[in-house]
């Protein structure tokens, strides 16, 4: 198989999980659910780091430099974010939920 | 590191994500869900520090640049993400979300600056697809986060002309994405980021207030598809996995969404285009309308064997959580059965009110969703609505082309006598009139809601 058709694939497949994992969410949960995925695709990121690194005229440091920036407040705010709104179901849904395994703030650095 | 390693961490991360997602579907396993995102996040920007592809050397070239450039992103977003008010979530989600469409945009321009004559046609296709979507998903969330900060109009824009606009528009965006193909230079490519951001913005100004959260929901679906097309261009398979991912469940989300507010995806968004504004029945204005005094409302509640109270946007800005549930306890006290009446969309997020109201502990249990309090409110005594307006107006039902036709309400007109807690007579978020206010049942309560409520609270008490 080749490359292109790998990632094809890869996309393929991809679309196809995403679909799954939220296919049943009650309404309560719409606006963290958002929240974090909205956080997941801040990485971005990475892909900035690549190509600031291969950056070579002032031009392609600068975009990538600013890319970085955008995709870093993406990430990490909407990590931190989305743990803020989720804290405020902390204990109060139904019985066991303690929400303070792991008290670690969300974020990349 | 080498290469398998530095794969086999994108793999963890691209699980992490997944289980992230499948975590923040459960009310029992939502912040795990976060924290595991988080962490794939982290792993994920580590590991690309520490491996270089084989033309390069490590450390990464500007590194300084790289690491100053992450500090500026830290300082930025932590503190505005602790310190936002709950009420004003929703604009940051939409800013975030924002921003990193921008990020993929810029990420896709500096490759192809790059790349230059040796890309390949998938590699330009791609990057074109990004430039056009991460730069309508910047220039679109920045328009909704000035329509949910009130910095501008919640009401649809309609320009004149506007279809006229938008159709020219996205003609020259498909005429230049064809040119930066054909000729591959990156002036023409600069052009087409200018044309999608103007797209951006024509495409979300005729949204009305009421349906921006969709509109939020898609442009957060349109971004994890342009992370996936740059992750193409740069061969990166994890951001391939993580931007589909996204884009997948963001859509799967809209609908969701859509379906709690009881709009058509397509009426949403093209709704502006396809009816007339509706001017909002302004001859009513002129109306009489019942207000009473705090002693009035607290006389109302006292002798009353249930009581609905409907939460809304009002009662979140004027901080009146502590004070709306200082009342609920005085009422439960005298054996008053009380219940919050939760429209999905209470708030300006599907969801957004529940996370208001467990801010300020009021508990779980009296929290009633739409469809389990509705059947109840002919045997509700006092319906209490503070601050709410859009999702107690009966035009949803009974006015058929008014912005919110066809939305689920709670129905508190079938209540014995309903209480508005307002600010002032000014139509609610989606901007038309509520015939509910001028109802004989209905009595008015105007002023600040938390000022007000400590205000019946006190009556109450001398009771």
């Amino acid at each position: 198989m080749s490359e292109a058709m790998a990632l094809l694939a890869i996309f393929t497949l991809a679309v196809f999980v995403g679909f799954e994992v939220v296919s049943k969410v009650s309404s309560t949960l719409h606006t963290p659910l958002m929240s974090g995925a909205n956080a997941i695709h801040g990485i971005i990121l990475v892909g900035a780091i690549i190509v600031a690194s291969h950056a070579e005229t002032s031009l392609e440091l600068g975009l990538s430099v600013a890319a970085i920036i955008l995709a870093t407040i993406n990430l990490v705010g909407g990590f931190v974010v989305t743990d803020r709104m989720l804290e405020m179901f902390k204990g109060k849904r139904e019985t066991n939920n303690s929400g303070k395994a792991g008290d670690k703030k969300g974020g990349a650095k | 590191m080498s290469r398998t390693l530095y794969d086999l961490l994108g793999l963890l991360a691209a699980v992490l994500f997944i289980m992230a997602l499948k975590g923040l579907s459960s009310p029992k396993s939502a912040r795990r869900g976060n924290l595991l995102g988080a962490l794939g996040a982290l792993i994920a920007t580590v590991a690309v520090f520490f491996y270089a592809e084989p033309e390069y050397s490590l450390p990464l070239e500007n590194l300084e640049w790289i690491l100053g450039a992450i500090a500026i992103g830290v300082i930025v977003a932590v503190p505005a993400a602790r310190k936002v008010q709950m009420t004003q979530m929703p604009q940051m989600v939409a800013l975030f979300n924002g921003v990193g469409g921008g990020a993929a945009a810029l990420v896709a321009i500096v490759e192809y600056i790059k790349l230059g004559e040796t890309a390949g046609f998938a590699t330009v296709l791609a990057t074109v697809f990004t430039v056009i979507v991460g730069c309508v998903s910047f220039s679109g969330s920045i328009v909704t986060f000035l329509k949910l900060q009130e910095l501008m109009t919640t009401r649809p824009v309609i320009l004149p002309a506007g279809r006229f606009l938008i159709i020219a528009n996205l003609v020259a965006v498909l005429g230049v994405a064809y040119w930066v193909m054909d000729e591959m230079g990156t002036s023409p490519l600069l052009v087409l980021a200018g044309l999608s951001l103007l797209f951006g913005v024509l495409f979300v100004l005729p949204v009305g207030g009421a349906d921006v959260p969709i509109v939020i929901s898609l442009l957060n679906a349109f971004t994890g598809l342009t992370v996936a097309a740059s992750g193409y261009v740069l061969e990166a398979t994890l951001l391939i996995v993580a931007g589909t991912l996204v884009g997948a469940s963001g859509t799967i989300l809209t609908r969701l969404m859509a379906e709690a507010m009881g709009r058509s995806l397509f009426g949403t968004l093209f709704g502006a285009f396809t009816q007339t504004a509706q001017a909002g029945g302004t001859e009513a204005e002129s109306r009489p309308v019942k207000s009473g005094s705090p002693e009035d409302v607290a006389i109302l509640l006292n002798y009353a064997r249930r009581v609905v109270i409907v939460p809304g946007f009002g009662l979140a800005v004027a901080q009146a959580q502590h004070t709306v549930r200082e009342m609920a306890d005085l009422l439960s006290a005298r054996g008053i059965d009380v219940a919050y009446g939760i429209h999905p969309v209470a708030g300006r997020m599907p969801g957004h009110m529940n996370v208001l109201l467990a801010e300020a502990n009021v508990p779980y249990e009296q929290l009633v969703e739409m469809d389990e309090v509705n059947p109840t409110f002919p045997q509700t005594d006092v319906a209490l609505v503070i601050g709410a307006n859009d999702v107690v107006n009966p035009a949803a039902k009974t006015t058929p082309g008014c912005p919110i036709y066809g939305m689920p309400i709670l129905e508190v007109q079938q209540a014995g006598n309903i209480i508005f807690l307002k600010r002032s007579m000014r139509p609610g978020f989606a901007g038309i009139e509520n015939e509910l206010l001028f109802d004989p049942k209905t009595t008015l309560l105007f002023g600040d809601a938390k000022a007000s409520l400590t205000k019946v609270v006190s009556a109450l008490k001398g009771l």
